[in-house]
């Protein structure tokens, strides 16, 4: 038996030899600004908690959903659904994963600024047992399983109690010292073993990680976030990093040509927008106006010319495999079929406008911003452009000070009802909806509508109201559709990207293999 | 020489003053850090309890004043990003430019003057009609081409140097050296030609003119006409007389040398404190940005005042005049 034994270790260390440990160098344009998931909602902080904890539940590449911590899941009513936990899944410190954390974590994202938008529908979680958890909502929430990719269990017996200091560990602070802001403790792949913010995080992998089918053969993960886009390829072309994300577009080309490294571009689901402001202009109230300047825009063009093709043209807010998303609703540009718009609606010599667009935020936004500009001087508008720097661009967006304002919108939700209650419902300051609807479009039934989807858990009649919505937007001309910009990622060719990355952007570090 | 030293104080800290009431002034535009903190779709009102809890809403007088009360107890403010005292993030930032700077000014030193000296006692060689030529184009490349030029030859094309970072680091107390290892000096050359390829041309033309003009002077005809060796006219002579102008200008390029770090670090992603300023800039980080302006005011006034001294050193008719 003994001798069994030994034999066994001999070769489980052979092949662990073989399998060596292998190091991942990654260059992305920011590092995370905390150890708290909670600290703040951002595309960056996401990807992080994707690499040291895990969701109950995780988008996959095709946007179906799959469990992670969850084993299975089902919906006891329209409001409620039950998860039940995977057994002995440990935190890094040890402590098992029991249901008691995941009731602590979604009472903890209650509490935080950033995220309790996404979840003020939700009540307190039932524990129905060690291992089962029924997640319930005040009101019919067809989105319910899809928010649980933002439920990421942190260990409750590490964050609570006092620290050092004497403060209560579960605290989120935005600007200073808290205990989850520089410690850390999930059942992720990856621990935080060196954080010098700014300069680089090293992930080294748990030992004790539950996931043993996943394929990933990462060890350890460098991560360094360099912020110029010309450093960045230039550390991906010397080999000094093996990994980078995102890939600035004008280097795309350069990075396909080259052998040693490849480009992996997806369409994403981000849609550049322009907002027409009916309040600031009596003419942007009369749809044919509004109508004209979306024939007028070569949104095609722009996707083809100056973002070099690494964009898919739109006509509507939701990319393809939204439930939203209406095939029916294609791009107009007709320059002709414009300027007689513009006739008939009585505008024929035209008027003169101001727009604002940010020059860092979006990928070439204020190329793009120019170009729309120009191409609305053809149907007699003339377009007074401004840009400026992100850091300033959302107050002056939020006062509203011009009248064509640009703005691109993800849904957190990856679900079409977000891009209404944000950019197309009426806005509305008690009920928050609209806040970002800058071109105060208006129109009740889209709001009625956009209500009813919040709460209808039948998913067939569900897509056809968010389709009719967008028809409506489309047909009303409620906004000018851009594109979406496409997701990029490049590494050295032995990197398996392909299999880790999908439409949200939360690369699954966890599963990379390295051949 | 104790009443100059005390006169240079009094005038840093009206200099650092200034310069908090002005930084103070201009932070409230470079936007919002509210902003920079929340998640896009948190409601407005989430927003402006938060900005509330800040202190950002009260009027600018009112924030200023309770700035200056921490700031004379030595607390500058807590970085946004950070989260950690700005003194702190600065201090652990500084290590990085200090060393950048360094090696540029070495370089600068060593090649400046055998070459300044060279073009000005053999204007007409062939040598030295290069180096002037290839001095203006030196000048007139942005810093930023010529980082990324090199960074394109030297990393991507044939691999020789690393592309960003300072590489392995050694601790001496709080001081992170990269001056002590293979890695660091690998890491450290790009940047630190990068930065004196500005200056280094504008020295060499300096030293150059100056030096010519001192050749021209009545003394030197005077050296020459009693016969000392060219080694003791050029070197002792003329030279010594030429590093007046060239120390002040000096001085004062060392100010302008940290400003153009900011270019230099952000291309080659080094850590110190313009790639801070730059971020935090971008962030609206208005504590670290204060904290910032002041840390470089203070050391302006210091490396001016160490520049008056040694041109005391230097030249004795300046002391006589300056200390009355």
């Amino acid at each position: 038996m003994k001798k069994h034994f030994m034999l066994t270790l001999l070769l489980v260390l052979a092949l662990s030899g073989l399998a060596q440990a292998k190091t991942l160098k990654l260059a992305m344009d920011a590092d995370p600004v905390s150890l708290d998931p909670h600290m703040q909602l951002s595309g960056g902080m996401l990807q992080y908690s994707h690499m040291v904890f895990d969701p109950l539940v995780r988008w996959t590449k095709e946007t179906t959903i799959e469990g992670r911590l969850a084993d299975k899941w089902e919906r006891l009513d329209d409001k409620t659904v039950r998860f039940h936990l995977k057994k002995g899944v440990k935190f890094h410190s040890g402590n098992e994963l029991t249901a008691d954390d995941v009731v602590w974590t979604v009472n903890r994202l209650k509490e935080s600024v950033d995220f309790k938008g996404i979840f003020e529908q939700f009540n307190s979680p039932l524990k129905v047992d060690k291992y089962t958890v029924d997640i319930v909502t005040k009101v019919p929430y067809p989105l319910l399983v899809s928010t649980a990719t933002y439920i990421f269990p942190m260990d409750s017996k590490f964050y609570s109690g006092k620290d050092d200091k004497g403060m209560d560990k579960a605290a989120i602070n935005k600007t200073g010292y808290s205990f989850a802001n520089d410690n850390l403790s999930g059942t992720g792949k990856y621990m935080v073993s060196e954080r010098q913010q700014g300069v680089k995080v090293v992930f080294e992998a748990f030992p004790g990680y539950w996931d043993k089918q996943s394929p990933g053969n990462v060890d350890k993960i460098i991560l360094t976030p360099i912020k110029n886009d010309a450093t960045r390829v230039a550390a991906l072309l010397s080999g000094d990093v093996d990994f980078i994300m995102p890939v600035p577009p004008q280097d795309m080309d350069r990075i396909e040509k080259s052998d040693s490294v490849k480009l992996v571009t997806m369409s994403g689901t981000r849609i550049i927008t322009l907002q027409l402001n009916q309040n600031r202009v009596e003419a942007f109230k009369n749809p044919k106006v509004r109508q004209a300047i979306v024939y007028a825009i070569n949104n095609a063009g722009i996707a083809e010319k100056l973002m070099k093709g690494r964009a898919t043209v739109g006509a509507q807010n939701s990319p393809k495999g939204y439930a939203g998303h209406n095939p029916d609703l294609t791009p107009r540009y007709d320059l002709k079929k414009a300027k007689q718009l513009m006739k008939e609606a009585g505008y024929e010599n035209g008027f003169e406008v101001s727009m604002v667009a940010p020059n860092n935020r979006y990928v070439n936004d204020e190329k793009i911003a120019e170009a729309a500009a120009s191409m609305l001087g053809k149907i007699g508008i003339k377009v007074n452009l401004k840009t400026m720097p992100k850091a300033q661009y959302w107050d002056q967006f939020d006062l509203q000070v011009a009248d064509i304002q640009m703005i691109g919108w993800h849904s957190d939700t990856e679900d079409t009802g977000n891009f209404f209650e944000f950019l197309l419902m009426c806005p509305n300051k008690e009920t928050g909806y609209g806040q970002y609807n800058s071109g105060n479009y208006c129109n009740q039934e889209v709001d009625s509508l956009a209500l009813k989807v919040q709460a209808e858990t039948d998913e067939v009649k569900r897509t056809a109201m968010l389709q009719k919505m967008e028809k409506i937007a489309y047909d009303e001309a409620a906004f000018v559709p851009l594109h979406w910009q496409d997701l990029s990622w490049a590494g050295k060719n032995n990197l398996g990207i392909e299999a880790i990355v999908n439409v949200m952007n939360f690369p699954y570090f966890g599963d990379l293999v390295i051949k | 020489m104790i009443a100059f030293m005390i006169r240079r104080l009094f005038q840093a800290l009206i200099v650092i003053f200034i310069i908090s009431v002005i930084g103070f002034a201009i932070k409230q535009s470079v936007g919002d850090p509210v902003r920079e903190l929340t998640g896009i779709s948190v409601s407005e009102e989430e927003r402006d309890e938060f900005r509330e809890k800040l202190g950002l809403n009260d009027p600018w007088f009112v924030q200023y004043g309770r700035f200056f009360g921490d700031a004379i107890q030595g607390d500058l403010g807590t970085s946004f990003f950070y989260k950690r005292p700005a003194t702190e993030v600065i201090l652990e930032k500084a290590p990085a430019t200090l060393e950048l700077v360094l090696v540029s000014s070495l370089i600068i030193l060593f090649f400046s003057v055998p070459l300044g000296v060279f073009s000005a006692i053999k204007p007409d060689s062939l040598f030295s009609r290069a180096l002037m030529g290839s001095s203006i184009v030196g000048v007139s490349i942005p810093v930023f081409l010529t980082a990324i030029m090199m960074v394109y030859l030297f990393s991507i094309k044939l691999g020789w140097l690393p592309s960003f970072g300072r590489g392995e680091l050694v601790m001496l107390g709080g001081w992170g050296t990269g001056l002590l290892t293979v890695d660091g000096w690998l890491h450290i050359l790009m940047p630190s030609i990068a930065l004196s390829s500005i200056m280094l041309p504008l020295f060499i033309r300096l030293i150059r003119s100056e030096m010519m003009e001192v050749l021209e002077s009545e003394y030197i005809k005077y050296a020459w006409a009693k016969g000392l060796s060219h080694r003791r006219v050029w070197f002792v002579h003329a030279f010594k007389n030429t590093l007046l102008p060239v120390i002040t200008v000096g001085g004062v390029q060392l100010g302008v040398t940290i400003a153009f770090t900011i270019l230099t670090e952000t291309v080659f992603q080094w850590q110190g404190l313009g790639f801070m300023f730059m971020e935090a800039v971008e962030r609206s980080d208005a504590p670290l940005l204060v904290a910032y302006l002041m840390f470089v005011g203070i050391v302006m006034v210091g490396v001016n005042t160490i520049v008056d001294l040694i041109y005391g050193l230097v030249n004795p008719t300046i002391r006589i005049a300056g200390v009355k």
